[in-house]
């Protein structure tokens, strides 16, 4: 099982970064995809190479502030699970933390790669407002 | 008008590849040749003993610890240093021909330039601020899948090919350990593909386009980078006949008698014993479900024959270049620079592939210089240690500009006395894995004939243990004396050069963004 992570400290309250980050359908916003379309509990999700992911969206609670989704109906992808959290570090500042478990391991690696870029970005959208 | 560089790589080649380094089975009377009218080091060491940490430190001229780039799938930044870059500035035409790999080949996000113009079919993605300085990049490496420019071209052209080279991953994404051939040797495979379409004489193919596409009076640099002869061992079946394995003497490396090896690889830091018994794995290299305890004589003889093969094409394309360099009349003025990335076992201890071991197989590689001839610089044979490291300072001599400021060694010694001015006292090495929690970390010195690594904490070895060899009278290598109070001096005075001479490294480190 390969089990990555990765974080970001955003300049900006947690409820504002949420509501970015934790609605599903805006994923291509920040995340290094081409195209992402969700229907119902479902999302499909295009990468720049063509393969698309058929995900389950398994919590999206905005209380807690934290999204997971599934890959699914994969068949080199045995377990998927990855988890996005917005937690709050003072009225001003959060942190958003990206983590995914993966079989097959190797895959764990470029997917926390594009989430580095996803949350590079986050970092740019939300300090850049907080500076304005 | 200057002079023009050539710079040759090969991946994964040993010292002994070559016939001018003493090698007796592979014909390679073009490199030969290069050696013979050229500069030839025998004690050149490259500063990580895998793909991109290796390439980077050609590129940038700086030791692993400073570019960052510290394992396979870590990126070298896009704005990094590259000598590319400062000889473009300096009016050079500049290409990259065959294998980059500075950043990570498995990118199904199409995040990196090398795979993005690749599957665009692109030369070039910013013609005013070229990637890496190159103004033409035509990318391959070791087979026909993925999004490099040799992929696309065989699978455009030549579909019914695609599927005859060697499967690197298996059905689970897992560094392939199916074996092939006559011995089932892991990652050895009969390619049915013609010698005209595999990627060897591809990359001299394209080498001699682009060369061909510039005016006479201009100054280039190519890189032009064979992918072979790294594993899988999958030349075309029509040259096998070349190399039957079954004449093959076994390597001097290879210990026949399993006793005699285990108690050798018993007296090294433990990951090596832990490796060929099938309990550890450091990086995506070697075939995690491959148990090198099992390999035979008969595939060790199998894998060399395939990888001398794979050596004579290169010479053969290389030779190909040069006849080509020679009609357009530019015999005089060009400077030809060859190595490899890192070496390979190929037998060594019993075992195949690289990894986490600083010994010769692995370290001691070919160098050679062979000066423009117009620059009448004399043949020489080098024993000075040097690096990779001085790559980037030498193109930089050869094109007659400055040293570049973020270069951190001189440019290769024209012999032994230029070596000792320049002060080519020694040459280190570096080796960080941390995949999923399996953790190594090696620091090594080459001086005055011994090696020596130091090990830092992980999860094999602790800081403290370490490897001394006396190269001088233990050419193998098969005597760790790292704890021998006999030597004990040489070893801390060699510990001390070393922490004295290794640049402090840049932490945080950066992200691993694939496996390879």
């Amino acid at each position: 099982m390969g089990t990555v992570r990765r974080h970001a400290f955003v300049e900006c309250d947690a409820d504002t970064v949420w509501k970015f980050v934790g609605a599903p359908e805006r994923l291509a916003e920040w995340f290094p995809v081409t195209n992402c379309k969700v229907e119902g509990d479902k999302r499909f999700v295009t990468l720049a190479a063509g393969i698309v992911f058929e995900e389950d969206i398994i919590t999206l609670d905005h209380d807690l502030r934290r999204f997971q989704y599934k890959i699914v109906n994969n068949s080199l992808i045995k377990f998927h699970l990855a988890t996005v959290d917005v937690i709050e570090d003072g009225p001003t500042r959060c942190i958003v933390v990206y983590s995914t478990d993966m079989d097959p391991e190797v895959l764990a690696l470029p997917i926390a790669g594009a989430a580095s870029v996803g949350l590079k970005k986050v970092k740019e959208i939300f300090d850049r407002k907080t500076k304005h | 008008m200057g002079r023009k560089i050539l710079f040759i790589t090969t991946d994964q080649q040993r010292y002994d590849a070559l016939g001018c380094n003493g090698g007796s089975v592979a014909r390679t009377p073009n490199i030969d040749a290069l050696s013979q009218n050229g500069i030839t080091y025998d004690r050149a060491h490259p500063q990580n003993v895998v793909c991109m940490p290796s390439r980077s430190t050609m590129i940038t001229g700086q030791h692993v610890s400073t570019h960052g780039v510290w394992m396979n799938g870590v990126p070298l930044p896009e704005d990094a240093p590259s000598i590319a870059s400062d000889l473009r500035q300096a009016g050079y035409a500049t290409a990259l021909i065959g294998k980059a790999h500075f950043e990570p080949l498995l990118d199904p996000f199409l995040r990196f330039t090398e795979n993005r113009i690749g599957n665009q079919r692109k030369t070039v993605d910013d013609p005013n601020h070229p990637h890496r300085g190159f103004d033409h990049m035509e990318l391959s490496t070791h087979g026909a899948v993925g999004q490099l420019h040799y992929s696309q071209w065989v699978r455009d052209n030549h579909p019914e090919v695609a599927g005859g080279y060697y499967s690197v991953l298996d059905q689970e994404l897992q560094v392939n350990a199916q074996g092939g051939g006559d011995t089932n040797a892991p990652q050895v495979k009969l390619n049915p593909i013609p010698t005209e379409w595999y990627h060897t004489q591809w990359v001299a193919d394209r080498t001699i386009k682009w060369l061909e596409s510039l005016p006479a009076d201009k100054d280039w640099f190519c890189w032009m980078s064979f992918p072979d002869p790294h594993h899988p061992w999958d030349p075309p079946a029509s040259e096998l006949h070349r190399v039957p394995w079954r004449d093959l003497d076994l390597p001097t490396g290879y210990v026949e008698d399993r006793q005699k090896r285990e108690k050798i690889l018993d007296d090294k830091l433990r990951h090596w014993r832990g490796w060929y018994d099938g309990t550890f794995i450091s990086n995506y290299e070697a075939p995690a479900r491959w148990v090198p305890a099992t390999l035979t004589a008969d595939q060790v003889r199998e894998v060399n024959a395939f990888t001398h093969v794979e050596n004579e094409l290169i010479d053969d394309a290389i030779g190909d270049v040069l006849r080509a360099i020679n009609a357009r009349g530019w015999e005089t003025d060009v400077d030809v620079v060859y190595t490899t990335d890192h070496g390979e076992f190929q037998g060594d201890f019993g075992l195949l592939f690289k990894g986490p071991y600083h010994v010769d197989s692995l370290m001691r590689l070919p160098l050679i210089w062979r000066p423009a001839p117009s620059a009448q610089v004399k043949p020489a044979r080098v024993a000075a240690p040097v690096g990779h490291v001085s790559l980037a300072s030498t193109f930089a001599h050869i094109a007659g500009i400055d040293q570049p400021a973020y270069t951190q060694a001189p440019r290769l010694p024209l012999d032994d006395t230029d070596a000792d001015q320049l002060g080519h006292e020694r040459v280190l090495t570096e080796w960080d894995s941390v995949l999923f929690g399996k953790i190594v970390h090696l620091r090594t010195i080459c001086r005055d004939n011994w090696v020596c690594t130091a090990a830092l904490h992980g999860t094999m070895n602790n800081f403290g243990e370490g490897e001394l060899y006396d190269l001088s009278n233990d050419p193998l290598q098969h005597i760790n004396r790292f704890d021998d109070g006999s030597v004990r001096a040489q070893r801390d005075d060699l510990l001390n050069d070393l922490w004295d001479n290794l640049p402090d490294q840049v932490l945080p480190l950066r992200n691993m963004d694939a496996p390879v």
